[in-house]
């Protein structure tokens, strides 16, 4: 029996799921293991780590995206079950929630409506690109909901869920320094803030630093920012003819 | 089986929410739809069935990796990103800071005011 030679075998591989779905979860160990080793800094992010590793790998071996896409695609789906699943920390706290009620509303919109603003505002200002400006605008959103918005008032949804990510990260690099400099010791306050402004981040940020009524705060944040901002940001492009 | 059980509850309700979404035209993305009556479903039951919590929070343990298909596709967008890169980057800071900051105050000045926030513990 000869052996298969290696092109014909890499060949093989390269069109399979397997291959894409494995880099990215071995990417993933890896990044953590770096992450850990640097002392868990947010600036070494497992998931920026990942994307740098990911994106090389492709570089090297010459892939496109949809190829790879066709692997990954089944971590992707996993977003769905599990914004469902937010709804478990949520009933946890409840009571809490209950209790919060006015300052929670007050916190979405002003929340929602700094993210979008400024965002946009600050963009146009340094004369930002019109599609990278609606690309933008939903970006504190988790990133489900945002390339949804992205795609509606008429920005790239692949830039934004990037845009997203990055969002995330410099959430959960400059969100403890905010908190702190705000005098911000409410656990419940604190990760509705980070839910707010870094989505998804700020929630896997909070359970792991400020414990599981951070995390559930955070994750509330993260719906009814969705929620808010899916029902605003498209009128309000059109209103303001973006 | 307690792990088939619980995914099936959560592709439920996610389905349900995509129909939902679908059905009104929505703009609101199906997952959320779903989260709501998820929630609306335990506050109904009361409880956390024990299958839906360990599938549940083993998803949210690893929230962030489920996260990395998406950023790759980052590599599509090199051109742009090359060329805006100082204004994405001091938009991003500059947006998180101030969102941070007003929501947190807010929240902070309405909870005082009513006097429900009693945990000054991190």
């Amino acid at each position: 029996m000869s052996p298969l030679p290696l092109g014909q075998v890499w060949v093989y591989l390269a069109a399979s799921p397997l291959l894409h779905l494995f880099a990215t979860l071995i990417a993933f160990v890896i990044a953590s293991r770096i992450n850990r080793w640097a002392g868990g800094t947010p600036l070494l992010h497992p998931v920026i780590l990942s994307i740098a590793l990911l994106i090389a790998f492709l570089l090297l071996t010459h892939t496109d995206y949809p190829t790879y896409f066709a692997g990954a695609q089944f971590l992707h789906f996993l977003l769905g079950p599990a914004t469902v699943a937010l709804a478990i920390p949520l009933f946890d706290q409840r009571e809490r929630v209950r209790r919060l009620l006015w300052p929670v509303f007050a916190g979405t919109l002003a929340g929602v409506a700094t993210a979008v603003v400024s965002a946009v505002g600050i963009s146009l200002v340094l004369g930002a690109d019109h599609a990278t400006v609606l690309s933008l605008a939903p970006k504190s959103v988790t990133s489900p909901i945002a390339m949804g918005i992205a795609e509606k008032i008429g920005g790239i949804p692949s830039l934004t869920a990037g845009l997203v990510l990055l969002t995330g990260v410099i959430g959960c690099i400059i969100g403890p320094w905010v908190l702190r400099l705000g005098r911000i010791t409410d656990p419940a306050i604190r990760g509705f803030s980070m839910g707010l402004a870094a989505h998804g981040f700020g929630t896997a940020y909070c359970f792991s630093t400020y414990g599981a009524i951070a995390g559930a705060f955070s994750g509330l944040a993260m719906g009814l920012s969705g929620l808010v901002t899916a029902f605003v940001l498209p009128p309000l492009v059109q209103l303001f003819g973006l | 089986m307690s792990l088939i059980i619980g995914m099936s509850i959560l592709l439920g309700c996610q389905f349900l929410g995509e129909v939902l979404s679908l059905a009104l035209s929505l703009p609101i993305p199906g997952p959320v739809i779903g989260m709501l009556i998820l929630l609306v479903g335990l506050v109904i039951r009361g409880s956390v069935p024990a299958s839906l919590r360990s599938m549940g929070e083993g998803l949210l343990k690893y929230l962030t990796l489920l996260f990395v298909p998406a950023g790759v596709g980052l590599i599509e967008h090199v051109g742009l990103i090359q060329q805006e890169f100082w204004i994405l980057l001091i938009t991003l800071v500059l947006s998180a800071a101030v969102t941070l900051w007003v929501t947190s105050q807010v929240m902070q000045r309405l909870a005082h005011r009513s006097g429900t926030s009693q945990e000054e513990d991190a």
